[in-house]
């Protein structure tokens, strides 16, 4: 009786090493095929960026390339866009947009700084609860109802205040840019802050700071790389942004502005406006549009990448 | 086991959705074939009913060349009348309306498009000018303006940014707030050869530019001190049509020719050389099925 059981338990134990073996199999081939899943994912990200850059960059070059070509000078320093003769101008609208965003950041970035402060480190939890569901919201909105917010308040409050017989102006998209970038730098900035380390506000409050003084003084400046990534984020969310821009920028087919109450027309409200429509050289001049915003996205992400690296090495 | 579950139904809701799709997809296919046999015998009905004389055995190319401008309105057409008679190919190609006259005298299209009126020396070559559009455009400004009526040249020097003060058209003193449409709009370029901008010195660099008909109205009846110009179909209350050159903007005095803010979309051709499958395309455009084209893409009906 004894050995048959021996026998049995033996056959038993071979039989569950056997069991335990196949699964292993089934498993190293379930671990190879989600493996692959995951590069194909990962893959799928990295072809669509070379893609969209290839296809921009290959059509936004070529009215610059060949025989009949515009001049690349012209295009880039001239101050008048008017497809109808021929005449293709984005100086007017880099300065634009880069006006733009400019104002959006100068107001932007404290009140963002501000509000993250005043989360993280001062509101009672209570505020906190009501503050934070709002700029999540904020976040959420679709850029074409910022847009519509606008044209039916901010364009006619401008239009009071302003000189000019209309509200369409920088100062109106300075106003909405401002509004759609603060999430952005509220959510880092508040992040950034939150991971500055107890100890240090303990040091300075030990020492005898008031809590101001530590907020300035300690806390901030050890989260500076963050702000600095929100600022930059912030401003790749300013120069894309399209269709709000577009509904209260006035657009006008050239001039420089030179006050905030003039119109501007940014590039991507350029190229959205007219995309619909254009063919041959106007179209390409679209795309060689987005090629000078492609490459001032492309400058502001390196810049990006340089400060978290710079905040990695400490 | 959460999880587990999750898949589960996840798996089961797919599983569902599969089926029924599967399901109506097969009831489709056959309620298809069923009534297919109906339909057939239907549509022979339906075009011997209307379209006698040319039903049957139609067939070949019919070479279209000419304005841009009647595009949007002459594919869509084109797609329908294919649809109809499948053995006749229809080729279009925008060259601009004086190109496409210039081809219907030389006998190298079957029809020349054109979104102008035909020119004296053009139809003593023999051309007909058959209309199957207008297009009329319509100078809109703020319900609040004194102003009622402006002239082409007056239109001109604004857009151009000669006059920039109401007071110089007898209104109030207050700077005019140009609205102008995005440089690939058709209204824009047709407006721009109508009023002769380009002679009075190209679109003003102050002007405002919308993108489409409904943000030129929307501009223009929140400003009061703006002037646009939108096709007829946007004219509401919020914005008031000025009359130009003292005729009202409306569909009537667009297709007797008054109103100069307008212009016909018409095929030229030379009668004796029409070939059948082009003379029925031609007669097709003035169809009510047709027509609706004209109307989707803002123009104006003929009848």
């Amino acid at each position: 009786m004894e050995n048959n059981k021996n026998v049995i338990d033996k056959q038993a134990h071979t039989d569950m090493a056997e069991v335990r073996m196949k699964p292993n199999r089934v498993r190293d081939i379930v671990e190879k095929i989600i493996e692959t899943i995951f590069l194909l994912c990962a893959m799928a990200s990295v072809i669509s960026v070379i893609a969209i850059i290839a296809f921009v960059f290959w059509k936004g070059l070529t009215p610059f390339l060949g025989d009949n070509s515009y001049s690349f000078g012209a295009f880039i320093t001239g101050t008048k866009w008017d497809p109808g003769n021929d005449i293709f101008g984005i100086f007017y609208m880099i300065v634009g947009s880069v006006f733009a965003t400019i104002g959006a950041i100068i107001f932007g970035v404290p009140i963002g700084i501000l509000t993250a402060v005043y989360i993280a480190e001062i509101a009672p939890k209570g505020l906190v609860k009501t503050i934070k569901p709002a700029i999540e919201l904020l976040a959420g909105i679709p850029s074409v109802i910022y847009g519509a917010f606008g044209v039916g308040v901010i364009v006619p409050l401008v239009n009071k205040i302003s000189p000019r017989p209309q509200g369409e102006s920088l100062l109106a998209v300075i106003c909405v840019l401002t509004v759609m970038i603060l999430p952005t730098i509220i959510n880092l900035t508040e992040a950034s802050i939150k991971a500055v380390p107890k100890s240090y506000r303990e040091a300075s409050l030990g020492l005898g700071a008031s809590k101001t003084q530590t907020i300035f003084q300690a806390v901030l400046p050890a989260a500076k790389s963050g702000i600095l990534s929100a600022t930059v984020l912030g401003i790749g969310r300013a120069i894309g942004e399209t269709m709000a821009v577009m509904m209260i920028a006035g657009n006008p087919i050239g001039g420089i502005p030179s006050s905030i109450f003039d119109k501007i027309r940014p590039l991507t409200s350029n190229i959205s406006m007219e995309m619909g429509y254009a063919s041959g050289r106007h179209q390409e001049m679209l795309f060689a549009t987005g090629v000078v915003l492609f490459i001032f996205i492309m400058v502001v992400n390196i810049t990006l990448i340089k400060i978290t690296n710079k905040a990695g090495e400490k | 086991m959460k999880l587990k579950k999750l898949l589960a139904f996840g798996l089961i809701a797919t599983m569902t959705l599969a089926f029924t799709a599967c399901g109506s997809k097969g009831n489709d296919t056959a309620a298809d074939e069923e009534t297919k046999t109906e339909e057939q015998g239907n549509t022979t009905e339906e075009a011997s009913e209307d379209t006698n004389s040319d039903s049957e055995g139609l067939s070949g190319t019919v070479v279209i060349t000419g304005s841009t401008s009647v595009e949007k309105i002459l594919l869509d057409m084109i797609d329908e009348f294919q649809a109809i008679n499948p053995d006749v190919k229809i080729n279009y190609t925008g060259t601009g309306s004086s190109a496409g006259i210039q081809d219907a005298i030389d006998g190298v299209n079957s029809l020349g498009a054109s979104s102008r009126e035909l020119k004296e020396e053009e139809t003593s070559q023999g051309l007909t000018a058959d209309a199957f559009a207008y297009d009329g455009i319509a100078v809109v400004v703020h319900p609040s303006n004194e102003i009622a009526d402006i002239s082409l040249e007056d239109l001109a020097k604004i857009y151009s940014g000669q006059i920039t003060n109401w007071k110089d058209l007898g209104g109030k003193d207050s700077e005019i707030v140009v609205v102008s449409r995005e440089g690939a709009s058709g209204t824009r370029g047709a407006f721009e050869e109508l009023i002769k901008l380009e002679d009075a010195g190209g679109l003003s660099e102050g002007a405002t530019v919308v993108e489409g008909n409904g943000n030129v109205q929307t501009g223009v009846a929140g400003n009061e001190n703006s002037i646009g110009y939108v096709s007829f179909s946007f004219i509401d209350e919020t914005v008031k049509a000025l009359t130009v050159g003292g005729v009202e903007a409306n569909a009537e005095n667009a297709k007797a020719g008054d109103y100069k803010l307008s212009r016909p979309f018409l095929f030229a051709y030379k009668a004796e050389s029409l070939t059948p499958e082009a003379k029925a395309f031609v007669e097709f455009t003035k169809t009510d099925d047709a027509q609706a084209y004209v109307e989707a893409h803002g123009g104006i009906k003929i009848n």
